[in-house]
């Protein structure tokens, strides 16, 4: 039998706002601020200490909700989530349960099956618990990130694949970047998912048992997780078996899933309306002055990028799938000459540019060579200064030290050569001393020619232009 | 004339800001006053949890005298003081000090106020006796064989022996007004937002109200406006501008034209006849004030105490989550976490914080949650309306403050629902979030003090402030002193 997979995501996003979600400590970068440095009363869980709320993480929260085409509810309710753990200072997390920021939205993914729909159940705020590091004889508590705010997205059960979850995974965290509420550092933890996984019969109707994963913090520990539960699921199905409802955790070590609550021993939360915090009201005008400013989205940006610059599909998402690359594109393009066409580069930024970006730590490097400088060398190329292999070695030294293409050129003298005059007494040179491969061409071994290319090339210490080589080459020969 | 400095502590809190702004005596001076009879009459009473006799000391000698409460308060042990001890009556929170000061006081401080000490309360405030703190029980000054109320019980017993003028309370279901009763003091209990409950240690959130114990209407008024006002470390506190508090009595019938309502729920069997009588009988004096005397309804006051016992122990049961001897506080030590936890609750809380954290936990629990928390929610707003409605009719209710005088020590020893009774008539204010004030209005045939609750529409404890004033102007039963200095 066949299984189709059901797959529903949790994402828990922090909202970079300056301060906390309650109180006015600094919001750091936990993986590096020195433990406990930002830390108050009451992000410490105090007695007496009350949560005052910060109207900033509710405009980022905003946002997102908007930007994912959510309706946001007017008056929204926090909510104590309650529990027992060291790392939770108050003894319960204040979340939203009835009566969420924002519910109904849904997000546009593009998948190998095409545009997919994936509706958003709800998006709603919460804070973040601190963090807890076993050592040897004990555990050390660090509340930097103690009420730093969070915003946890919630899908619908409506990814079919571990391709869509990941496409999913993405699209979120471009939205949340192009909005400019989170890093999208998934290395330090500031988007975490968990994921709902059931298999059932393909062409069922009928939901399977689903699991939960908890705490999946890159798209590789998704990917995999995700699949790893696919495949055991559809075995324990396909051999007869019953899955069993729980809660998992990923081992990235051993990468297997493993069983951290059953149902049985599921928490009750005991969700109560946190009244320390009145009802959230959001009055329309505020909704729609955060509508109006909204930024141009990676979709919005990739149909226009077709559009305007007649690019495929394919390009276009490649571009906008990161903000920075979609702006460094856009400024690159208009310092480019309107005969010179953009696809071309794209292909110089998508090609030759990301494999130096990913040689060198990624994206931040983009600054290295400012877009007009990009535009200049794809210029030259398209211009046939240069050749596309003198392009590639000019980019690099372009990478390597701030230069433009024009400098570095005019400086190594290595303006492409096309007149043909000088072209074809290369040519006749190197015909007259290679009589041998001549007469092997001649004699219908047609390959030779790529040699005698190569040849010419090299005495023109690689600036001549390559199409004026091969016209000259085929029509000395011919005679 | 000025007064010799053992006769300094008799005076209201009023009459003492006027004698230091003349001049008669100092802070510092007064200060080292109220030292001295704490240290005759506080063995007797055991108001306090810690006394800060040197800081305060230090304080009052650095006080300005022409400032508006240049005198020393005491303050309930669930509000904090910067590096005092704050225990809150519990063995968890045994060594705890706090690093920031409650608005309510710092505003107080801010004002000249001294604070010279933090008083006994029931266990995180839950109780009516003062009996359930884990450190002492604290003696009523009228009798001390009896409990002085609780849970602000340190504060009426101090306020009531004058070991200081005024004291800090908080009050969650009646936790101000009843030892108010129970000691012969004025007590207010304002408005649900009024006063900022930043570094209130919660009790029921959504009910806690701090507030002051002191001798008068006057003076009840004056700490009072010092320390009402919104915050912005509390997002429930109000930012409702707060009337001129200054108290006029004018002509015969100062009461003239007020309509007093007198809710036929507040009389029920149970009630003690001297409580009834003396409540009777300070209504008709405020008849012959002028104030026009109506019989009310209150048709949910029934459901108060039921409704009660569910809202505070559920948000009880998560605002104690945080002691567990993680961050502060003593810890046991234990194996394992768990065991961490059940050992430092278990061994440290005393037993109605434990039975109200599990009443608390199940009326939360899944599958319970409707029937009980959903259902109080929904009568809580039912008792609301009641107040809404009459208030239409009449401008303030006047009713006991509870159904008794001081009980006997150890008299509810084992029925926490007989001490929960004493709660009875106090309850619908916290509910419904209007403010309520108590105050002296005669004696039982035991020589304990009775008080009149008044409780007005939200927002006007001008208006409870001002008929208490009017009526301490035509009686002396505010200045009657317990017979403690006799001994």
């Amino acid at each position: 039998m066949e299984f189709e997979p059901v797959i529903g995501l949790e994402v828990h996003a922090e909202l970079q706002t300056e301060s906390k979600m309650f109180c006015a400590c600094p919001v750091v970068d936990s993986t590096q601020a020195a433990p406990n440095t930002t830390v108050c009363p009451v992000c410490a869980g105090m007695p007496g200490a009350l949560p005052v709320l910060n109207q900033k993480a509710v405009a980022y929260g905003l946002r997102v909700a908007l930007a994912l085409e959510c309706e946001v509810n007017r008056i929204s309710i926090f909510a104590r989530k309650n529990y027992f753990y060291p790392d939770l200072p108050k003894g319960y997390q204040i979340s939203q349960y009835e009566l969420p920021l924002a519910e109904h939205g849904h997000l546009l993914i593009q998948t190998s099956e095409g545009e997919e729909r994936i509706r958003i159940r709800r998006v709603h705020l919460e804070e973040d618990t601190g963090k807890l590091t076993h050592v040897e004889g004990g555990s050390l508590l660090d509340l930097n990130r103690a009420g730093v705010p969070l915003l946890e997205i919630v899908s619908e059960p409506d990814l079919r694949s571990v391709e869509a979850a990941r496409a999913y995974g993405e699209a979120l965290r471009a939205i949340l970047r192009y909005l400019e509420v989170n890093s999208g550092d998934m290395e330090k933890g500031v988007i975490r998912f968990e994921a709902n996984v059931s298999v059932r019969p393909k062409g069922s109707r009928e939901l399977g048992t689903r699991v939960e994963i908890k705490n999946l913090n890159s798209f590789r520990a998704l990917e995999r997780a995700v699949s790893f539960e696919i495949e055991r699921q559809s075995r324990i199905l396909a051999a007869g078996g019953v899955i069993e409802q729980e809660t998992l955790g990923w081992d990235e070590a051993r990468q297997a899933t493993y069983s951290q609550r059953s149902k049985e021993d599921a928490h009750d939360y005991r969700y109560f309306p946190e009244p320390d915090l009145p009802p959230l009201v959001i009055a329309d005008e505020w909704v729609e002055q955060v509508r109006a400013a909204l930024p141009e989205l990676p979709r919005q940006k990739s149909s226009r990028f077709m559009q305007q610059y007649g690019l495929s599909a394919y390009d276009a998402a490649l571009l906008t799938a990161e903000k920075e690359v979609a702006l460094y594109f856009e400024a690159a393009v208009q310092a480019l000459p309107a005969s010179v066409s953009p696809k071309m580069l794209v292909n110089w930024l998508t090609g030759d540019m990301f494999a130096l970006l990913n040689q060198s730590g990624g994206l931040s490097g983009l600054g290295r060579i400012p877009p007009a400088n990009l535009a200049g060398l794809v210029k030259l190329v398209a211009e046939d200064e240069i050749n596309a292999a003198t392009g590639k070695e000019v980019l690099a030294e372009m990478f390597a030290g701030g230069q433009s293409a024009e400098e570095i050129v005019q400086r190594r003298g290595l303006r492409q050569v096309s007149d043909s005059a000088l072209i074809a007494a290369l040519v006749r040179q190197v015909l007259e001393e290679c009589p041998a491969e001549v007469a092997a061409y001649r004699s219908g071994k047609e390959t030779v020619m790529n040699w005698l290319f190569g040849q010419v090339m090299r005495r023109a210490a690689g600036k001549a232009n390559p199409q004026v080589v091969r016209r000259e080459l085929e029509r000395q020969l011919k005679v | 004339m000025s007064k010799p400095a053992n006769e300094w502590t008799a005076l209201t809190l009023t009459q003492a800001c006027a004698a230091i702004h003349k001049g008669e005596f100092s802070p510092l001076e007064f200060t080292h006053a109220c030292l001295e009879r704490i240290e005759t009459l506080e063995p007797r009473l055991n108001a306090f949890l810690h006394i800060a006799g040197e800081a305060a000391l230090a304080q009052a000698a650095k006080t300005d005298p022409a400032s508006p409460l240049p005198l020393p308060i005491a303050v309930k042990d669930v509000l904090t003081v910067e590096n005092m001890p704050c225990t809150c009556g519990s063995k968890i929170l045994e060594g705890f000090v706090p690093p920031y000061t409650a608005t309510a006081v710092k505003r107080l401080q801010e004002a000249g106020a001294i604070v010279i000490g933090k008083t006994n309360t029931d266990e995180f405030a839950m109780g009516s006796s003062t009996e359930n703190s884990a450190y002492r029980v604290t003696h009523n000054p009228w009798d001390l064989s009896r409990v002085p109320g609780g849970s602000s019980g340190g504060s009426a017993a101090a306020v009531a022996a004058r070991l200081v003028p005024a004291a800090l309370g908080t009050d969650t279901g009646g936790s101000i007004r009843q030892p108010a009763s129970f000691c012969g003091l004025t007590g207010l209990k304002p408005t649900y937002g009024r006063v900022p409950r930043y570094g209130l240690v919660a009790y029921g959130s959504s009910l806690d109200c701090a507030g002051v114990l002191a001798q008068s209407a006057e003076d009840a008024a004056l700490v009072f406006s010092l320390m009402a006002g919104h915050d912005p470390l509390d997002a429930t506190s109000a930012d409702v501008p707060l009337p001129a508090l200054t108290l006029k009595v004018e002509g015969s019938l100062p009461l003239r034209g007020l309509r007093i309502g007198v809710p036929q729920e507040y009389f029920i069997s149970g009630i003690q006849p001297g409580v009834e009588r003396t409540v009777k009988n300070a209504i008709e004096q405020l008849s012959h004030l002028g104030a026009e005397v109506q019989q009310v309804s209150l048709p949910h006051t029934e459901y108060a105490l039921p409704v009660y016992y569910i809202i505070a122990p559920a948000e009880a049961s998560a605002n104690l989550a945080r002691f567990d001897g993680i961050r502060y506080g003593p810890r046991e030590q234990a194996e394992s976490l768990w065991e961490v936890y059940i050992r430092t609750r278990g061994r440290r809380f005393g037993a109605e914080v434990e039975r109200r954290i599990m009443l608390g936990t199940y009326a939360l629990s899944a599958g319970y949650y409707d029937a009980f928390y959903g259902q109080a929610q929904k009568a809580r707003t039912l008792i609301r309306r009641d107040f809404e409605q009459v208030f239409e009719q009449v401008d303030l209710i006047a009713a006991p403050v509870a159904p008794t005088t001081a009980f006997p020590i150890g008299a509810h020893g084992d029925d926490p629902l007989a001490m929960y009774l004493e709660d009875i008539f106090t309850l619908p204010a916290n509910l419904a979030g209007v403010p309520g004030l108590a105050f002296p209005v005669g004696f039982d045939e035991n020589g304990l003090p009775v008080g009149l609750q008044l409780m007005g529409p939200h927002f006007r404890e001008d208006l409870l402030l001002q008929v208490a004033h009017a009526y301490q102007q035509t009686t002396d039963w505010h200045l009657k002193r317990p017979p403690i200095d006799n001994k």
